[in-house]
């Protein structure tokens, strides 16, 4: 008997791996152009993490501002992402949302308007017109909801608590994926032309975060298995505000759109001290210097009572708080008993978003691995050092439709691949022997992995403890070979657990070893050693791929040369460009 | 260190029993933390689904004391903690296992409403008036609690022949879309079983985002379907001329 004939098997064109923005948009796309589409996600569809994202998608319709444009949004980007970001990308990016934004109206989604009955925009960090498209602050939930109701019209089959565990080649090429019904714990093979990864971020590794539990890397480290390249990993965003009381809520995302609206940042002694980090933007700085701020007051002594910030919004009056800002609303009156429409609430940094991740090609979203596409914040590149807020979601739908109608045409271009039953044996292999192991629970290495990073990786970097971060994930890796499970393969979350753990030991290990190479600070990657930028450290890129002998290549590589057209377009700014000269090198510095 | 008690659903459709757990309480702690404490600490493969944990994807819906609640919501300290917390599945969906539901159906039910259909021509120019009606019926995170207080689901289990609160809001929002043309009232009458539902107003208690699910939803689509169906002038009318 073949062994293949084992297993349930599901042959499509295009597989795609996440079901939040990117992923939607992605099987949308390779659906239109004609492709069988298979939709895999970890979660029931609806529920990934797109929609928890709630400020805004950010795109120049110039509907408020009216000099709004599409090379200032590049250029906002660039600066956003210290000058190190894949420039092509944030060029694509900028010019296409406005499209995607209003192709978002046309499949159902409804914005909140301006005066005139036009989509309303809002200020937010790091962009220097009112940019952002919203829906009060549940944005992302109405970006979700449009996409899922406009693939399930399409034909797209869905395979829903259905999770990834590893990537099947063909010589070379992708073949397919192989994983397990959540449910039942079977295995299950998608074989497929192309496969798209959208699967989102890692920010689970860290103790303190803002994500929902299918942030566990899964995308990167199983592109890294199938032999793609990750760049950027040193790059994590810490939100300068997550709540941070009472404890069973830490980390809990506080919107940007709190300061966008108008929100001020106060420390213990009642001082807005952002005058002090960022006199011109003040509140709406971009995140990774809101974050150090706030992490600076409190090593200072000047925090809140919990240890962060006070944030407050109750001047705009309590209609116009509950109006605009509903979620935060009820989640600080449901769960922290505050009333933000009455007085502050108290905020501090949570680990919210990875820029590194898969690299791409700008154009198609392909990966170095032919077939297989990356989209969203499984890929990196688009933003460089630091994300602007609201550039996700854009981000989402601009690359989530490249990388779909890219799959598609490499399926129409290229013939079944053949699926390898050692590949197949490796990796049902892989599932069954937790069950034979005899260490410890999946649940406790996790938690000590988030210590470890929170303590050494986190939001500022020293390298004797980046080092201690190294040797932690040696030993965490020993344990993670040995994970003890219990009871059957039926919806088991610590069996799920344990497969997720090894991706996210992976990615930290990538983020530590980055994190030490780069010897300077930028961006989110802040170095109390390296407390400045370094002009020179502008032109590199940090990659990590998996060595022949299965060991962990950290390496650089140019930045990618920006063309003359762009070139220009950033130096219009000169008053930026001379503000930022200490992170630029000198081709633009000059 | 406080403590709370708790009585947690293990097995699976056919045959099952509450287990009893004692869980340390912190601060702030929702009954998601303590699940999430057993099987950290109890039982690691206590099946529980969850996304979020702050109130945004509706993932983590359980009965606690018997009430349809999502679990991230659910503070201890609203509960008297000197007694034990039940913690069940939802009894309208068949049980997966433990806390986990089969909720496909809902799914079912969706892929069969008539999607998005804009005005041709149109500039796309509305109000913030005429669109915060549909608004609120977008506000919806699927957790399917109405769903499953609903009664013509849970004790009477008319699926499919009534698609539930949920999928009224859901064809509220679409029908109450400035710029929507579509004709969804035959389906909403003969294929959602509108008439079954008599406005107990169940699924509006539950509902975590406050939608006004009976009298906003609910009411004026029944309001609607009567006007087309029901009244007298038009029916009179459709009886000469056949249907329209």
């Amino acid at each position: 008997m073949n062994i293949l004939d084992r297993f349930e098997t599901h042959e499509h064109d295009v597989i795609v791996i996440g079901a939040g923005g990117a992923g939607l948009r992605a099987a949308i796309e390779a659906s239109a152009q004609g492709a069988k589409v298979a939709l895999v996600c970890k979660s029931l569809l609806g529920k990934a993490h797109t929609v928890m994202a709630e400020g805004g998608i950010a795109a120049a319709l110039a509907n408020v501002d009216k000099d709004d444009n599409w090379q200032t949004h590049f250029t906002d980007t660039m600066f956003g992402g210290k000058y190190v970001n894949n420039n092509k990308m944030a060029e694509l990016h900028a010019k296409e949302a406005p499209e995607r934004v209003h192709e978002l109206e046309h499949w159902g989604a409804v914005f909140d308007r301006t005066q005139e009955g036009k989509i309303i925009q809002r200020a937010f960090g790091g962009h220097k017109y009112k940019r952002l498209s919203h829906v009060g602050d549940r944005t992302g939930l109405e970006m979700i909801r449009t996409l899922q109701d406009k693939g399930v019209h399409m034909g797209i089959d869905v395979y829903m608590e259905c999770t990834v565990t590893k990537l099947l080649k063909d010589e070379g090429r992708i073949s397919g994926a192989f994983g397990y019904w959540r449910e039942t714990g079977k295995f299950v093979i998608f074989k497929a032309k192309s496969v798209v990864l959208a699967t989102g971020g890692v920010c689970k590794i860290f103790k303190i975060n803002s994500n929902s539990w299918e942030y566990t890397a899964d995308g990167q480290a199983l592109a890294y298995e199938a032999g793609a390249e990750i760049i950027d990993s040193e790059f994590i965003q810490f939100h300068p505000t997550g709540m941070i009381w009472p404890p069973g809520v830490i980390g809990i995302l506080v919107t940007e759109a709190v300061r966008g609206e108008g929100g001020i940042l106060t420390n213990s002694k009642g001082e807005r001290f952002m005058e002090k980090y960022d006199p011109k933007l003040m509140e709406l700085s971009t995140r990774d210097v809101v974050a150090r701020a706030i992490y600076t007051e409190n090593r200072e002594g000047r925090g809140s009572k919990h240890g962060g910030a006070y944030l407050d919004i109750s001047h705009k009056g309590a209609e116009y708080v509950k109006k605009k800002l509903p979620s935060m609303y009820h989640q600080f009156k449901d769960l922290a008993d505050v009333d933000i429409t009455a007085g502050p609430m108290e905020v501090g940094p949570t680990g919210h978003y990875s820029m590194g991740g898969v690299r791409v090609e700008a154009e198609t979203a392909m990966s170095c691995v032919p077939g297989l596409f990356a989209c969203g914040e499984v890929a990196g590149g688009m933003h460089g050092a630091n994300r602007l807020g609201g550039n996700s979601l854009s981000d989402l739908v601009v690359f989530g439709r490249r990388a779909g109608l890219a799959a598609a045409e490499f399926a129409k271009k290229n013939p079944p691949a053949k699926i390898d039953e050692k590949e197949i044996q490796g990796a049902e292999k892989e599932m069954t022997t937790y069950f034979e192991n005899t260490g410890d629970n999946p649940y406790t290495v996790h938690m000590e992995l988030q210590e470890l990073m929170q303590a050494n990786v986190g939001i500022f970097r020293l390298e004797e403890d980046i080092q201690k971060a190294i040797s932690g994930l040696n030993k965490i890796k020993e344990k993670a070979k040995n994970l003890r499970i219990e009871g059957s393969r039926m919806y088991n979350p610590g069996w799920h657990m344990a497969n997720d753990l090894q991706n996210m030991i992976m990615y930290a290990e990538a983020i530590a070893k980055c994190a030490s190479m780069r010897k300077e600070s930028r961006g989110a990657h802040s170095r109390l050693d390296f407390p400045n930028p370094n002009p020179e450290d502008a032109t590199w890129n940090s990659l990590v791929k998996k060595g022949p002998n299965g060991e962990m290549i950290v390496e650089k590589i140019p930045t990618m040369q920006m063309p003359s057209d762009l070139m220009g377009v950033l130096k219009n700014d000169q008053e930026r460009v001379s503000k930022y000269s200490n992170l630029l090198n000198s081709s633009v510095g000059a | 260190m406080k403590e709370a008690k708790f009585k947690v659903y293990r097995g699976d459709d056919k045959s099952g029993e509450e287990i009893a757990y004692t869980v340390p309480v912190e601060e702030g702690m929702v009954v998601l933390d303590a699940m999430h404490h057993i099987q950290r600490n109890a039982c690691s493969d206590l099946a529980v689904r969850w996304n979020c944990k702050a109130a945004k994807c509706g993932s983590c819906s359980a009965e606690v004391n018997g009430k349809p609640k999502l679990m991230c919501k659910s503070r201890l300290d609203d509960y008297d903690l000197s007694q034990e917390i039940t913690v069940r599945p939802m009894k309208s969906f068949p049980v997966i296992k433990d806390l986990v539901c089969d909720v496909s159906w809902n799914y079912e039910v969706n892929k069969k409403i008539v999607p998005f259909t804009p005005k041709e021509g149109t500039d796309w120019t509305m109000s913030q008036r005429d669109v915060e009606r549909s608004q609120e019926f977008r506000k919806c995170i699927e957790c399917f609690a109405c769903q499953n207080v609903c009664h013509v689901l849970r004790d009477h289990d008319l699926k499919p022949k009534f698609a539930g609160p949920r999928f009224f809001v859901r064809v509220a929002g679409l029908e109450m879309h400035p710029l929507d043309v579509a004709n969804r009232l035959e389906y909403i009458k003969d294929d959602m079983g509108i008439g079954f539902c008599n406005i107990t107003k169940c699924c509006t208690e539950v509902c975590p985002e406050d939608i006004h699910i009976t009298d906003n939803a609910i009411i004026p689509l029944k309001e609607r379907v009567v006007d087309e169906y029901y009244e007298p002038v038009k029916m009179v009318l459709k009886g000469i001329f056949g249907k329209k």
